[in-house]
């Protein structure tokens, strides 16, 4: 299959979290966008892993260069570590403002 | 040698004696050093009689022992002394040397004699003053003679230096001795002031030599050897540079204002310091300097006309001048400026000739004032005065005495001196000793105006003044009379050779000091011989003019009445002293001032400390600009992320 | 013992810097003050006791250097020359005297205003005795930040800003300083220590002295040290924190920033700026000297307009300084043996200057010359104190402070006749101010402000008695700190020949 395909199919991804970021106040959504993104990201790194390992390894004398993969499972722990941060700080905001509009964070402001 | 042998009894004892001087002259300085200290420390708990005795003995005990030494010197026994090293390093020596020669010697005796004179006469002067202030003001006389001594024998230009500053020093302190009033202060500082700029150009002169030579001791600097060493344009310049430093210490165009304030001072001060003794320093050292100053013709000129237009100017401010002590006092500048016209024309025993009987009749005059401004109360304008004669009489006529001495009258002192200073310009200079002689006329006029205001006529002051009058205690009168002789007999040291053949003992007694000099001379031509029928009717000119002068100041004022007529025209000009203050104040001191004040407020402040004060300025408000950027708003953060992001791609992809 | 576990310059570091961190302990009202006092008497002593072990044969007594960071050449090397002990001496001579002088000056928290000026002392002790470029460095913030902490906290109502003129001002000159200490370090020959550990460069001074610098690296190095020292000294244009913080300050920080700290810009131009960039010094000598000769007249000038005191004193401090570092730069036997004489002699004069104008604003609590009037009726003692170390800073002579500056000027006519008659306009300009101010102050009659006033007391005259015997003494007979510096006059000297 050709690599425009994930590309655009990531890009789309990609595009959608960050528009989720920039209009939503709803902080799960928010947070569910930067998902997205990262997933995206994820998506791409996977699919460039798969088309072009076969010209890396024969570069580096290698079988099979797995460099990509392995970041992408970095990255999903890195999320997994950044969802649960992040949904306590979301709890515990819930907790003392009743609200989950991350527009009210503006408040630690002053 | 033999007449100093018969004093002392013995060649053997000679030797011996000469000896124990080279060990003991040091003393000379040190004692009033000594009454100075004991005086300051212990101004607190000494009574004033001993107080005025400890600065009295100490200035006695330095006089007794010049006078050993002038015999010593006078016999031919010339020394240096060397204490102790002042500075030495590998490119310069300076040491703390004393030099005792005809011409040091000579001014020790000036110095210490009148000095004691003075203190005797202020033990009595100044009594009303409460016993602190009087051991004070002993301990500062004290001081001044130490200053004095030391300049006078200091064995290099550094030494003479010393003095020249300390001298300075207490001419201030003793200005502003009444210091509760700003007026005596305001006069101290500027007669500090003015020395100071005179001082700075002295020590340049010594910077220059000691570029040029290495060295500042006398007899190194003025040995053929090293005197090759300078261009004309050294020479010169040192010269003049030496010349300005006078011009501050002894009173000369155009540092000579301070002069005629200085006289806020204590009277006994004024005779001592800014008539007698002080204001000759300048003198002093171009006499010491001579040779140098025979080698640069050019400043010789200068020398002889500033000497001569300050003459001329101060004697006629001196015309006009109400206040006593200001009369003398514009006087001592115009004889000052005869004693440097006659340095600039090359008569050096006859400048120095008239420094010690212009001291003589100088000290004498101001003492007499001193005498009389006691007996009026503090009371000094004279056209309150009138008619003392028969209240004082020996004030009276000791005054008389100096008068007549420094009007040039036979004979009398002045005469001597300043004929031989009038004839060596004439040698020189037709047009100088017209001046002169001019100047002399005015001399007799105003000192005989001033004799005629203060003793003649009728006495104008109020009734309490006239009630107080008396003539004034022995500790006054008897430096006045012993003074009078002196005035009276001092200018026959120095009788010309056309009345006697060597008459002229002082010219003898100091002819090894400028021994280089009449060498120099000599081998360039440079002498002028006068006729001795010349001579005689110059001398009859200046006698006639000087007469004409007393009887027109007689006739004039022995019936002075006091007259509230406004002076106009010239008379005003010269009793406001030419404006030259105001002058000065224009063109120097506010300008100064404002460019002190611009560099204050504007460069200082604004240029500077707003340059540096700018910066902090700037980044200040440049963070404050920047903090909008932390609005607080994720979005808003998330927003300019992804437009950074966006811009990077862009660059990437398209730049 | 010494020389073997002790010498000199480390006996100088380490007392006051322990007695100043015990000092940091006493919580208690005078204990603190007590053993400042002390322990500065016996830093003397041992300043003292240096001065008779000057001969090449004690040189165990006068030199050591223990290895610190041998990996980067550095080692903590320390010696006393006549130009170290000469300021040693000045720096033991002052604290000892100020603490006298201000015994009875109260202040908040003694026991840390006591230990950071301890600390001060022990910084200034290093900084003239360090012959290693990193230890100088150190002991030269080590003296600048105890000073730092002393103005912020006992200083006057404006003492935050001042402070933080002055730090930064410092510090952005140490930091350029720093830059080229790292630069020269990095054009060093290697070095191997005694246990075969090489480093490949090294900070000693002998090092920097051979990193075979060309004459245009010399050229901006140069500057990035003459801005350092500049600024600590300081010159002009670069002096206008001075003024302020010297006004701002307690007065016995003034007292070591005006007597002591300023001496170490000079110190810095004599044993590392000369040394270390000899062509670049001929080069710029012109340039370095007009800046002085401008600041000395420009000083002089504002002096005589200044209303405040200690602004007066600060003014003219400046114009001194600019005549020493003139002389410095003229480089020749006369200028710089006056240059000796007169760092000790300056900072002698203004701190007795200071005490007399700490007193003033102690007894009458106004420090501005237009408001008092009349002191010498009432304190005739202080006016005494006050006239002779006032003409001593004039440099009249027989005070200390004319032999100093006859030698400069002497050595400056040398170099440069114009500059010479240029720089002696100060002579009549110091005149103008400082009779301006003894006049102003001291005589006329009393006002309400001067009224109360009281002479001084017996601490305040003993630490004054002390400064005037010294005016004395090294104003009749200089000859002994001749000898003690003489030969490290010609050293220098004849490093630039």
């Amino acid at each position: 299959m050709d690599i425009k395909a994930y590309i655009a199919l990531s890009l789309t991804l990609f595009t959608i979290g960050i528009i989720g970021v920039l209009i939503r106040r709803n902080a799960i959504i928010v947070f569910m966008c930067i998902e997205l993104m990262l997933n995206a990201v994820n998506l791409l790194l996977v699919a460039f892993s798969k088309m072009h390992s076969a010209s890396v390894a024969a570069k580096a004398s290698l079988t099979f260069a797995s460099d990509a993969q392995i970041f992408v499972f970095f990255i999903m722990i890195v999320a997994a570590a950044e969802v649960s941060v992040g949904l306590a700080i979301i709890v515990m905001m819930y907790r003392n403002t009743h609200s989950i509009d991350v527009n009210f964070l503006n408040r630690l402001k002053n | 040698m033999p007449t100093a042998a018969k004093v002392f009894g013995g060649y053997w004892f000679l030797r011996y004696m000469d000896n124990v001087l080279q060990k003991i002259v040091w003393w000379i300085p040190l004692l009033p050093l000594i009454g100075f200290l004991l005086n300051g420390l212990r101004r607190n708990t000494l009574s004033k009689k001993v107080a005025g005795t400890i600065g009295s003995i100490t200035v006695l005990g330095s006089f007794v022992l010049s006078l050993l030494l002038f015999f010593q010197v006078k016999a031919g026994h010339s020394f240096n002394v060397h204490s102790f090293d002042f500075i030495n390093i590998t490119s310069l020596k300076i040491g703390f040397d004393f030099k005792i020669d005809q011409l040091s010697s000579l001014f020790l005796l000036i110095i210490t004699g009148i000095g004691f004179l003075i203190h005797v006469y202020s033990t009595s002067y100044m009594q009303e003053e409460p016993s602190k202030d009087f051991a004070k003001y002993f301990s500062y006389l004290n001081l001044f003679i130490f200053s004095m001594l030391l300049l006078v024998m200091g064995g290099n230009y550094v030494i003479m230096f010393i003095g020249w500053e300390g001298v300075g020093l207490c001419s201030y302190l003793l200005i502003g001795f009444w210091f509760k009033n700003h007026e005596n202060n305001s006069a101290a500082k500027k007669a500090f002031i003015m020395n100071r700029i005179g001082d700075l150009a002295f020590l340049l002169a010594v910077f220059w030599l000691i570029t040029k030579m290495g060295t500042v001791n006398y007899d190194e600097v003025f040995s053929p050897v090293n005197l090759a060493k300078l261009s004309v344009a050294d020479i010169t310049g040192i010269t003049l540079l030496m010349f300005v430093g006078a011009t501050g210490k002894s009173a000369q165009i155009p540092l000579y204002t301070w002069l005629p304030d200085a006289m806020a001072g204590p009277t006994p001060v004024s005779a001592l310091i800014h008539a007698a003794t002080m204001v000759t320093a300048g003198i002093y050292m171009i006499a010491r300097s001579n040779i140098l100053y025979t080698m640069a013709p050019a400043t010789q000129v200068v020398v002889a006309i500033i000497g001569l237009a300050t003459a001329v100017l101060a004697a006629t401010i001196a015309l006009k001048q109400n206040d006593i002590k200001k009369v003398l006092a514009y006087s001592t500048v115009s004889q000052l400026g005869y004693m440097f016209l006659g340095l600039g024309v090359g008569a050096y025993t006859g400048a120095v000739f008239h420094v010690m009987t212009h001291a003589f009749f100088k000290a004498l005059l101001f003492l007499g004032a001193g005498s009389v401004i006691h007996a009026m109360g503090g009371e000094q304008d004279m056209r309150n005065m009138g008619g003392l004669k028969k209240y004082m009489n020996v004030t009276h006529l000791t005054f008389l005495i100096g008068c007549i001495a420094i009007s040039g009258i036979p004979p009398f002192s002045g005469f001597f001196s300043k004929d031989e200073i009038l004839a060596a310009a004439f040698a020189k200079n037709r047009v100088y000793w017209g001046i002169g002689v001019v100047t002399a006329a005015m001399t007799a006029f105003y000192m005989f105006r001033l004799y005629a205001m203060t003793f003649l006529g009728k006495f104008r002051g109020t009734h309490e003044q006239e009630h107080h009058l008396h003539e004034s205690p022995a500790a006054i009168t008897f430096p006045l009379i012993v003074l009078a002789i002196l005035a009276f007999v001092g200018g026959w040291v120095g009788i010309p050779e056309v009345f006697m053949h060597s008459g002229h003992k002082l010219g003898e007694f100091l002819a090894p000091v400028f021994a280089q000099t009449n060498v120099y001379i000599e081998a360039h031509h440079l002498q002028n011989e006068l006729s001795h029928n010349t001579e005689y009717i110059l001398m009859g000119t200046s006698i006639l003019l000087a007469i004409a002068g007393i009887y027109y100041a007689w006739n004039k004022y022995s019936k002075y009445q006091k007259a509230d007529i406004a002076s106009t025209g010239i008379s005003k000009l010269l009793q406001d002293k030419w404006y030259v203050d105001e002058i000065y104040d224009a063109v120097i001191v506010r300008p100064l001032k404002s460019l002190a004040m611009f560099f204050n407020n504007v460069v200082e402040k604004k240029g500077i400390d707003g340059m540096v004060n700018g910066v902090g300025k700037a980044v200040s408000y440049g963070s404050r600009q920047l903090r909008w950027l932390q609005s607080g708003q994720v979005g808003a953060y998330v927003l300019l992320m992804v437009i950074g992001m966006l811009v990077l791609f862009i660059i990437q992809l398209f730049l | 013992m010494l020389g073997t576990y002790f010498t000199f310059p480390e006996l100088l570091i380490w007392l006051p810097f322990v007695a100043g961190i015990i000092c940091f302990f006493l919580g208690k009202k005078n204990a603190a003050k007590k053993v400042a006092l002390v322990a500065s008497f016996i830093t003397l002593a041992v300043s003292v006791i240096s001065l008779f072990y000057t001969n090449d044969k004690y040189a165990s007594y006068n030199n050591v250097s223990y290895v610190w960071l041998k990996y980067i050449g550095n080692t903590f090397y320390v010696g006393l020359d006549g130009t170290g002990r000469l300021l040693t001496l000045l720096t033991a001579v002052a604290f000892p005297v100020i603490f006298v002088a201000t015994y009875n000056t109260k202040q908040k928290t003694p026991a840390s205003f006591f230990g950071l000026m301890l600390l001060t002392q022990a910084g200034l002790m290093g900084v003239f005795s360090a012959l290693d470029a990193l230890l100088f460095y150190f002991f030269w913030e080590l003296a600048l930040i105890p000073v730092y902490f002393l103005c912020s906290q006992w200083g006057g109502e404006k003492r935050i800003q001042t402070t933080f003129k002055f730090f930064v001002y410092t510090f952005a000159g140490s930091l350029l300083m720093l830059i080229g200490i790292i630069y020269v370090y990095l054009h060093t020959p290697g070095r191997t220590f005694e246990d075969g550990t090489f480093s490949a460069h090294s900070f000693a001074l002998s090092s920097f002295l051979n990193a075979g610098l060309t004459a245009s690296e010399q050229n901006w190095l140069f500057w990035l040290f003459f801005v350092a020292f500049a600024v600590k000294m300081p010159v002009f244009p670069f002096h206008t924190w001075q003024p302020d913080t010297y006004d701002q300050s307690p007065t016995s920080v003034t007292m070591v920033l005006s007597g002591i700290m300023v001496k170490m810009g000079l110190f810095g131009v004599i044993r590392w700026l000369v040394p270390v960039f000899p062509l670049a010094t001929v080069h710029f000598s012109h340039v370095v000297m007009m800046l002085c000769i401008i600041g000395i007249i420009y000083a002089s000038c504002i002096a005589m307009v200044q209303d405040n005191l200690k602004k007066l004193v600060a003014y003219s401090s400046i114009a001194h300084i600019g005549l020493m570092c003139a002389a410095i730069f003229a480089m020749n036997q006369l200028s710089v043996q006056g240059v000796m004489l007169q760092m000790f002699n300056h900072g002698i004069n203004i701190i007795g200057l200071w005490i007399v104008i700490e007193l003033i604003e102690r007894k009458t609590g106004v420090k501005n010359i237009s408001q008092l009037g009349g002191v010498a009726q009432k304190a005739p003692v202080l006016t005494i104190f006050l006239v002779i170390i006032a003409l001593a800073n004039i440099a009249l002579p027989l005070t200390n402070a004319f032999v100093g500056e006859f030698l400069m000027f002497s050595g400056l006519y040398r170099f440069n006749a114009w500059y010479t008659f240029a720089a002696a306009i100060s002579i009549i300009l110091a005149a103008v101010y400082t009779l301006k101010m003894i006049q102003r102050v001291f005589y006329g009659n009393t006002n309400t402000v001067t009224e109360a006033m009281t002479d001084i007391s017996i601490n305040e005259k003993i630490s004054l008695a002390v400064i005037v015997c010294l005016i004395f003494i090294m104003g009749i007979y200089p000859q002994p700190m001749i000898e003690l510096t003489k030969e490290a006059v010609s050293n220098l000297v004849a490093m630039v020949k």
